[in-house]
């Protein structure tokens, strides 16, 4: 149940902030950070109830799980459940939510209860994307944090906004709707194979799909890789997050992005072994250039908070090369990489937010030499910007080290070239440094420092980001069950291609035993 | 005593930390005590360490301490833990000592800085870092220190961050570097998908049993770790960062760019000295690489009008002996350089920074002149500095070091008469360009006047570097003056010996008279140049093919308008091409196509009643008559 | 009574549908649009009643019967908007009212 409730208290903060926020803005914003806030505790004392003090050599990956009849005449069932990586995103979704809603407090003064409903059935959908184990729920949940995300640029954005808006909507329901396609297709191959409709995870599982299943699984992969955004279907990303207000970037950046890889790493790579295998060489030349791509791009900004933005394209460009590596060390820091750009990118975010609320422009070519005048948010986005090119000792690191050391064994030159993208990341990140922070003052600024609530915003960022820089366990254990598993599927999976007898598959049988062994 | 060793490396992270967040609220005397303090304790361990690891060697001569795993996934099990030898004991003396003297000494030298707390911050974090690299037990954590001693250097050139220059200065010292550490990370990948570990004591027992000499695989690792050398250490082709990082504060370019962040490439190299001697290419590149270096940067030095500048070449041309030595199989001879170069590159990297701020923050010596009388003590020390990077014989350290580069670099078993005719060349040019700063800078007619003396606190590390340069040549005498060498042999538990054959005492005497003479020369046309007759020199720059070398050297023989024309330029110009990108113009396309057939079917809504009627009507027509005729 | 042959009827029927579509295709009156729409709605209900009586179906007139009510409901909504345009627009003349012209 709690799984539920987890859904079901932003959601209902939503409502409350709405129907309640109209008479005081401050309401919206409480009951707002009340949600999320219950949320985030919710989520934490779930990680603590599964991984603190457990054995972490347990093969056991499946976590909490619910399970309901909706529809079952077209067998379509509420069900959800979590494991280690779900989790660790549930986390990350709560944390960088209630960030989000705090950082808004001075930002956001126009239609603020309306605001507040959209960011908490935001939250609502991706939480909802993380667990849904049935793929019409996901589906739902996919397109559910798709619409209040539209709202949130489209009215309270900057001067672009419904450009960036519709923008952002037709590239996402497009590729959502190629995904709706597979879910359909396989939704009634399973049927014909087995006479039962069902769109429930793991009884797809172990479909066999023979010649369909490139096609099916490219569907699925087109949707994910235009989320996460993977060149070349990254255009998207540039507007919408510029355009986005500073929750809305936030949210974008650190976690709507996420849903793209998550996505590859639950449906593509478990659902589609083989087509994943196919389309691997093609999936991490993708990565490649995502990395290069974004990064040239990045450098070429004036508009800070389009620098950044272009940033991800490049960050997720690791994750994307590291899934389709098909290994331990890539894949468990495909997850770092997520976790830590959500933070790394989320902050640089809200500062380029402050400073636009502060200055009323993100144009860099005004800027500089303002670490006479801010030093705290200087040193604040030293720290992020540092953060984001990989410096050793933070986060960021280990996910692009474990990516790399990953991938190359999986594929040497196309690793290398990626590699390359650590000069680059330098390049675009002390550009922004220079550009903004030092160098001469271009024009006079005066605007205040980084007061108590950002300070400890950022605080919190950083501490979490210097952890799992220096001790990456927590997040390494809690991924692994779910990634050992992952991983024994795959190897099962080529087992039986190099034995060519499909009859008994493997995988569908781990994947259900860790199902019926329910805890919640 | 030995497990205290954690402590040398945290104090200063810790310094660090607290510096960072209220160093702003701090008065300047508790961010000082704090900043040099902090190294000081660092050093005082460091040193008790050293006292009890040699006096009661441990096991094996190692000491490891392991902290706790850091990144566990599958196979791939790197730690933090801190590994001591013989090698990794000296570096970290050198770095808390020559630290701990440049401290104290930017404490005074930083004292009317706006920035002070935040320069002590950066110098900590660089000092936790170098010791965090010299002291890693496995390579991730050796590259987590060296990106760190990276990221300090950029800080700390670009610390004056008003003036744009400085910060290109500094983002072009870290973008060079992250070149060759990335270069650095692909030989990490390598070697730990090849070995499947990246413990340093591990994979070189185990790259010495699985490869053997000469085997690809150990020439494309220990090329992709020359990478990263020559990137952090300022050889060819990556070496045209450190001139420019000379804008930042004189005691960093003391500490990073001379002393200690520098030599990380020789620290490097030495450790994984297995993997060079099996990729006999590999080691001669390495000592190509050297020669090459000390000579386009000895001659680059030449022609140089900025102290510091003078004073960078030479460092670059220095290291560049110690790569000699280390292509050359003589690792303890590298490492003894190493130690040598840290004490009188300090000094005179702290002596140039005492004159600069003495005379209004001018660098240009030739505005300078004379300052021998104005301020003797500095005169003093510098003299002594550059004594031994000039390599005057017998009462320099820089002599005993360089003289063993040079001795063989034709003797061991993979040196050649090539390789120490660059040295010996190279060793005329240092003394060229070194007697030339003494000459220009302190003698003749004062042009400027000092506005203040240096104090206590500058003082005491001039004076004591001064002595480490005098005396530090004497724990490793040549065979001619009675081989009392106990530096090498306690390398030698790290290090192996170099190949060479056997020569006689007269042989190497003979060599010794050479590069005497050689050294003396130098001077002595410095002399004759630059104090006796000015004017010859001027003549020499005046004409033709003068003017030309001149231009050629003083611009670094053109590296950097190389790199700006074939990799800066295009990349910025594709950026700025692409700015809007490309791909995004192609689904604006796809979006005009939308738009030009709403243009089109547009134009039936023409608003009238009539014509929508006629269209039902004609429609209505052709789907009767299709239905008819079909 | 001899039974007038049901291609007679619809023959009629398809010359009133005619004349009312080109009535409405030409004029440019709104009123007398209507009116041509009356007379093809006219039209289709004789086709109705001549099919019902052909096979001795009520079903022909009870469309007829349907087919009228809907012609006053349009009539009430057509003449009501008819007023509308006229008080908005002072004129009668549709082509004139091409607001909607995409």
């Amino acid at each position: 149940m709690i799984l539920v409730w987890l859904i079901v208290i932003p959601m209902a903060a939503g409502l409350l902030a709405w129907i309640f926020g109209k008479s005081s803005n401050l309401f919206a914003r409480w009951i707002s950070v009340l949600g999320i806030g219950i949320d985030l505790v919710i989520s934490i004392w779930l990680w603590i109830q599964h991984f603190a003090g457990v054995d972490p050599s347990r093969t056991e990956s499946w976590l909490v799980q619910i399970k309901a009849s909706w529809i079952p005449d077209l067998g379509i069932t509420f069900h959800l459940a979590i494991d280690g990586i779900s989790l660790l995103l549930i986390i990350l979704t709560a944390l960088l939510g209630l960030i989000s809603v705090i950082i808004s407090w001075t930002e956001i003064q126009r239609r603020v209860a309306f605001f507040h409903f959209n960011i908490m059935w935001i939250l609502a959908g991706i939480l909802g994307v993380f667990m849904a184990m049935d793929l019409f729920l996901f589906y739902f949940f996919w397109e559910m944090m798709l619409i209040p995300m539209y709202f949130l640029i489209g009215i309270w954005g900057h001067a672009n906004r419904r450009y960036a808006a519709i923008k952002f909507f037709i590239f996402t329901q497009a590729s959502g709707l190629l995904m709706l396609l597979s879910i359909l297709g396989l939704y009634f191959i399973h049927h014909s194979q087995t006479g039962v409709y069902t769109y429930n995870y793991f009884d797809l599982l172990g479909t066999s799909l023979g010649g369909a299943s490139r096609f099916l699984m490219l569907g699925f992969f087109v949707a994910f890789a235009v989320k996460l955004p993977a060149f070349p279907f990254h255009p998207w990303l540039a507007d919408a997050h510029t355009e986005a207000p500073t929750a809305g970037s936030v949210i974008l950046a650190g976690l709507l992005l996420k849903t793209g890889a998550y996505g590859i790493i639950r449906f593509v790579l478990p659902l589609f072994p083989e087509a994943s295998m196919e389309i691997a060489t093609l999936a991490m030349i993708l990565g490649v250039i995502s990395i290069i791509y974004g990064a040239i791009l990045a450098f070429a900004q004036t508009d800070l908070k389009r620098l950044i933005a272009y940033t991800s394209v490049s960050h997720m460009g690791f994750v994307l090369l590291a899934l389709f590596a098909f290994n331990e060390q890539a894949t468990q820091g495909a997850i770092m990489q997520m976790i830590c750009h959500g933070l790394s990118t989320g902050a640089l975010f809200i500062l380029v937010g402050r400073m636009q609320e502060l200055m009323h422009t993100r144009d860099m070519d005004r800027m500089g030499g303002m670490w006479q005048n801010v030093p705290r948010m200087s040193g604040v986005a030293m720290f992020f910007a540092l953060a984001s090119l990989g410096l050793p000792g933070m986060g960021n690191f280990v996910g692009e080290f474990l990516i790399l050391i990953g991938s190359f064994q999986a594929n040497k030159v196309i690793t290398i070239i990626a590699a390359s993208g650590l000069v680059f990341a330098a390049i675009y990140s002390l550009w922004i440094i220079q550009r903004v922070f030092h160098g001469e003052q271009r024009e006079e600024w005066k605007i205040p420092d980084l007061r108590a609530r950002f300070i400890g915003v950022f605080a919190v960022m950083i501490i979490i980001l210097v952890v799992l820089g220096l001790y990456p366990r927590p997040v390494i254990d809690t991924a692994k069950p779910s990634i050992d598993t992952m991983q024994k599927n795959m190897e099962a999976n080529m087992q039986i291609d190099l034995e060519s007898s499909g009859t008994a598959n493997l995988s569908s049988d781990d994947w259900m035993i860790g199902v019926e062994s329910e805890r919640d | 005593m030995l497990s205290l060793l954690w402590l040398v490396p945290a104090i200063p992270y810790f310094s660090f930390a607290i510096l960072a967040v209220f160093g702003k609220r701090m008065p300047k005397s508790v961010s000082g005590l704090l900043g040099v303090g902090s190294v000081g304790i660092s050093a005082v361990i460091s040193v008790l360490i050293g006292i009890q690891f040699i006096s009661s060697p441990p096991e094996g001569d190692l000491f490891l301490q392991r902290l706790w795993t850091w990144i566990g996934v599958g196979n791939f099990q790197p730690e933090i833990a801190f590994h001591l030898d013989a090698l990794s004991l000296l570096m970290m003396l050198v770095v808390t000592i020559v630290g701990f003297l440049i401290h104290l000494y930017s404490w005074e030298f930083m004292e009317d800085d706006e920035g002070f707390s935040r320069f002590f911050a950066y110098m900590n974090l660089f000092v936790g870092s170098m010791l965090t690299l010299v002291l890693a037990n496995n390579l991730v954590l050796l590259y987590l220190g060296w990106e760190g001693v990276g990221l300090c250097s950029y800080l700390l050139i670009g610390f004056w961050y008003k003036d744009s220059y400085n910060g290109a200065a500094a983002r072009k010292a870290f973008i060079t570097t992250r070149v060759g550490d990335t270069a650095m990370a692909i030989g990490l990948f390598l070697l730990f998908w090849n070995l499947g570990s990246l413990d340093i004591q591990e994979v070189m027992s185990s790259a010495s049993m699985q490869w053997g000499t000469g085997s690809g695989i150990a020439l494309a690792v220990a090329l992709l770790l020359l990478g990263g050398a020559v990137g952090k250490s300022a050889q060819l082709p990556l070496q045209v960062w450190l001139p420019d990082a000379m804008a930042g504060p004189s005691p960093v370019s003391a500490l990073i760019h001379a002393a200690t962040m520098v030599t990380a490439g020789v620290y490097l190299i030495a450790r994984t000295h297995v993997i060079f001697d099996l990729a006999p290419i590999a080691q001669a590149a390495v000592a190509i690489v050297g020669a090459a270096t000390l000579l386009i940067a000895g001659f680059s030095a030449l022609k140089q009008h900025d102290i510091k500048r003078v004073l960078a070449y030479s460092t670059i041309s220095q290291i560049g002996y110690m790569f000699l030595a280390l292509g050359v199989g003589a690792y303890s001879a590298a490492m003894f350089h190493f130690m040598t170069h840290a004490f009188f590159k300090a000094l005179l990297f702290l002596g140039a920074g005492a004159l600069i701020m003495c005379l209004h923050h001018e660098h240009n010596m030739f505005k300078m002149g004379g300052m021998r009388k104005q301020l003797p003590l500095t005169f003093w020390t510098f003299l002594i500095g550059s004594g031994a990077l000039a390599a005057v014989p017998l009462i320099t350290a820089g002599f005993y070091s360089k003289d063993l580069i040079l001795w063989r670099a034709w003797t061991s078993d993979s040196g050649s008469p090539i390789l120490w005719l660059a040295g010996i060349v190279g060793a005329f040019i240092t003394a060229v360009y070194t007697f030339r700063m003494v000459f220009v800078t302190f003698f003749g007619e004062s042009k400027m006047q000092a506005d203040r003396k240096p104090g206590v606190r500058i003082s005491v590390p001039l004076v004591a570097l001064a002595i480490l340069a005098l005396i530090g040549g004497f724990i490793e005498m040549p065979h001619t003056l009675g081989h009392f060498a106990p530096f090498s042999k306690f390398m030698h538990s790290v290090l192996p010996e170099v190949h060479a054959g056997q020569y006689s005492i007269s042989a190497e005497l003979l060599f010794q008279i050479i590069a005497v003479v050689i050294t003396l020369s130098g001077i002595l046309i410095a002399y004759i140049f630059y104090y006796r007759k000015p004017e010859l020199s001027a003549n020499v720059a005046k004409s033709g093919i003068g003017t030309v070398l001149g231009r050629f050297f003083y611009s670094g023989w053109g590296f950097d308008w190389l790199y700006y024309t074939f990799l800066v330029g295009p990349f910025v110009w594709i950026a700025r091409v692409n700015k809007k990108d490309i791909i995004d113009f192609i689904y604006t396309i796809i979006a005009m196509i939308c738009q030009i057939f709403n243009f089109i079917f547009r134009q039936t809504q023409t608003g009238r009643v009539r014509s929508y009627a006629a269209g039902i009507a004609f429609g209505a027509i052709v789907i009767i008559a299709i239905v008819m005729f079909t | 009574m001899t039974a007038i042959p049901m291609e007679h009827g619809l023959l009629l029927a398809a010359v009133l549908f005619m004349l009312g579509l080109i009535g409405l295709l030409v004029r440019r009156n709104i009123i007398f649009m209507l009116l041509s729409i009356e007379v093809m709605l006219n039209a289709a209900g004789l086709a109705f009643v001549v099919a019902g009586a052909r096979w001795a179906q009520a079903e022909g007139q009870i469309m007829f019967m349907f087919i009228l009510a809907m012609a006053a409901a349009e009539v009430a909504v057509g003449l009501a908007l008819v007023l509308l345009m006229y008080r908005k627009f002072k004129t009668l003349d549709s082509d004139q009212v091409s607001r909607m012209r995409g």
